[in-house]
């Protein structure tokens, strides 16, 4: 994956590396804002896990004494108590609350149950016969279910930060596996691509200069030469000045018969 | 001279009673049943008393309740055998147990009725021994006044009936009430008839059984409305049964209680009553609540009824144990079935 293959389609410019920088840095710190998450969740998770555990177990004892209890009420009462318990009961008692808690960002539904002490529907059943049994059996029936609505909003809580624990795992693996890597290659390759213009661009001076000193050093031989031609002239022009203001004269007369020339070109020109 | 003729209209009933009487589990049995691992053993140990192959005919997973029910429906038949071979005093007498159940059934009847309940659903949790002919009508009734004058007229609960019908509404509070005040009739009229029908083995045993129900209904009506604020004193006081052990001299006194201790104290004072509030564990082990007193006491005393010779009161006594011992087998079931076998001694065994 590593590679040329695997980095952003963009132009190598400096303005993109630039913003790949940025974004590198950016992906960096949501990573590790992330992660940071994904512990304090998964330490959530651990504490509830504990808990669920412990309210099964719980939920286990408390059950088997609700239903033996109810055997007592059976026992005590008669078979048609659950029926009369049934119809007589009007109003919830024991009733719950939803709340919301804040967990790092997540919001877990928590459920806190309460008695309503006003409400007591049934307190004339089995006056007869089999009352204590009865109040009895609802005291401990209400423990039951208040053991089952814990543990309702602890599992609520467990499905809840699992399907949160999982998408922010996911994205610190995307980030970590996918996006930081691919921005480093872009980087990378945004960098060499760089790098082999400025070669480029180097080589390119390097040559300029090159030529330009080609250039300067053929000017400068020329200049010799023309230095060491002078030079010759003026060795021979010394030795024949006699000739030469002769032939300055010479061509002094030339000059003239030239300027004519010129003047009359001149004329043409305007 | 009561025994000379006895046998002439009753005595194979009565030997028919006995024979059952004979039927019942014994200590021994009971403990055979206690070391069952599950309900199939439970079964199979049933299965070698009384009650043979009473689950023969069920197939699939057992249960409490499927046993329990098909231990009551052994008992009905066994009723119904008794009934029908009933014939002047003792099947005005097996008339009158059976009123109990009508009782409940009725208001079964109302309660489902006020909630607008499937009749039939209803219908089917009725106490079989308190069937009768007009039941299912009763849920046409929507006030007490036509209950009364459309249905239970014709009933043999209609003197029972009279005097609750200062209750101007029904509503859940009043049918308890209503219940109560019905089984406070019952209770007195079958007294009543008792003095007035029979001599003196079934007086003396009738009395002291109908008399320990009426002070277990006191008992316990005062006990259960202690915290009640809804129900005033005269209220409660209504609702006791005029006899027993504990009438009249802590009527009033019970109804006016205000704590558990005060009650303690009220009925202790009455020598039978002495222990059954006392929460420890008496020779076979176990503790006992109040429930299980009543039983035990109840027990008792149907165990003696069995000692006298030439009373019908035995078909009372031999009903009233043989309910306790499907109590004590559905107790036992459930203990076995819930893994409660701490508590599996709890049962109430006499025989």
């Amino acid at each position: 994956m590593s590679g040329a293959g695997n980095r952003e389609q963009v132009f190598p410019t400096r303005m993109t590396l630039g913003l790949m920088k940025v974004k590198l840095k950016g992906a960096q710190q949501g990573h590790s804002l992330l992660k940071r998450k994904s512990e304090a969740l998964t330490q959530r998770f651990r504490d509830i896990t504990q808990r669920i555990d412990d309210a099964k177990r719980k939920m286990g004892r408390v059950m088997q004494v609700a239903a033996f209890s109810l055997a007592e009420v059976q026992y005590a009462t008669g078979d048609n108590i659950g029926y009369q318990v049934q119809e007589s009961v009007q109003n919830a008692r024991f009733q719950v609350r939803a709340k919301q808690e804040n967990v790092s960002g997540v919001y877990l539904p928590t459920f806190d149950s309460f008695i309503n002490e006003d409400i007591n529907d049934f307190k004339m059943t089995g006056l007869g016969r089999g009352g204590q049994q009865v109040q009895r059996a609802k005291l401990v029936y209400t423990k039951a279910v208040e053991t089952l609505v814990e543990l309702a909003s602890l599992q609520t809580a467990f499905i809840i930060l699992d399907e949160v624990i999982k998408v922010t795992n996911r994205r610190v693996n995307a980030i970590e596996h996918v996006v930081i890597p691919r921005t480093e290659n872009t980087i990378a390759y945004i960098n060499s691509e760089l790098d082999e213009l400025d070669r480029e661009e180097f080589y390119r001076l390097k040559k300029v200069q090159e030529k330009k000193q080609e250039a300067v050093a053929a000017a400068e031989l020329e200049e010799k030469e023309k230095k060491e031609k002078t030079n010759a002239v003026r060795v021979t022009k010394n030795q024949a000045e006699g000739d030469i203001v002769a032939e300055v004269s010479e061509l002094a007369a030339g000059d003239d018969s030239g300027n004519i020339l010129k003047e009359s070109e001149d004329d043409i020109i305007f | 001279m009561e025994g000379l003729f006895f046998n002439v209209d009753y005595g194979y009933v009565e030997g028919v009673v006995r024979g059952y009487k004979s039927g019942l589990l014994t200590r021994n049995q009971y403990v055979n049943l206690t070391q069952c691992d599950n309900l199939e053993d439970l079964k199979l140990q049933l299965s070698a008393t009384d009650y043979g192959n009473f689950l023969s005919s069920y197939s699939g997973q057992l249960s409490t309740s499927v046993i329990q029910e098909n231990l009551s429906k052994k008992l009905y038949q066994q009723f119904q055998y008794l009934r029908s071979n009933s014939l002047g005093t003792l099947s005005k007498f097996l008339d009158y147990i059976t009123y109990g159940y009508m009782i409940d059934n009725v208001l079964l009847m109302i309660t489902g009725t006020l909630h607008e309940r499937d009749k039939s659903e209803i219908l089917s949790k009725c106490h079989p021994l308190g069937w009768f002919d007009t039941l299912p009508t009763l849920s046409i009734a929507t006030d007490i006044e036509s209950l009364y004058s459309t249905v239970l007229i014709d009933t043999p609960l209609a003197p029972f009936f009279k005097d609750c019908l200062t209750a101007d509404d029904l509503d859940d509070l009043n049918i308890e009430i209503i219940r109560n005040k019905l089984f406070k009739n019952y209770l007195e009229a079958f007294g009543e008839f008792i003095h007035k029908n029979f001599g003196l083995p079934d007086v003396e045993i009738m009395d002291k059984l109908l008399s320990f129900e009426a002070d277990k209904r006191v008992i316990n009506i005062s006990l259960n409305s202690l915290n009640n604020p809804d129900l005033l004193s005269e209220e409660k006081s209504a609702l006791f049964p005029q006899f027993g052990l504990l009438y009249p001299l802590y009527h009033h006194q019970l109804s006016v209680a205000e704590d558990i201790e005060q009650l303690k104290l009220l009925v202790e004072s009455v020598a039978e009553y002495k222990d059954i509030f006392s929460e420890s564990a008496d020779l076979t082990g176990g503790a006992r609540n109040l429930e299980d007193w009543f039983y035990l006491i109840e027990m008792q005393y149907c165990k003696n009824a069995f000692t006298q010779q030439f009373t019908m009161s035995t078909v009372w006594a031999w009903l009233r144990c043989k309910e306790q011992e499907i109590r004590n087998i559905t107790w036992i079931a459930e203990c076995i079935a819930q893994n409660q076998k701490n508590r599996i001694d709890n049962y109430i065994s006499v025989f």
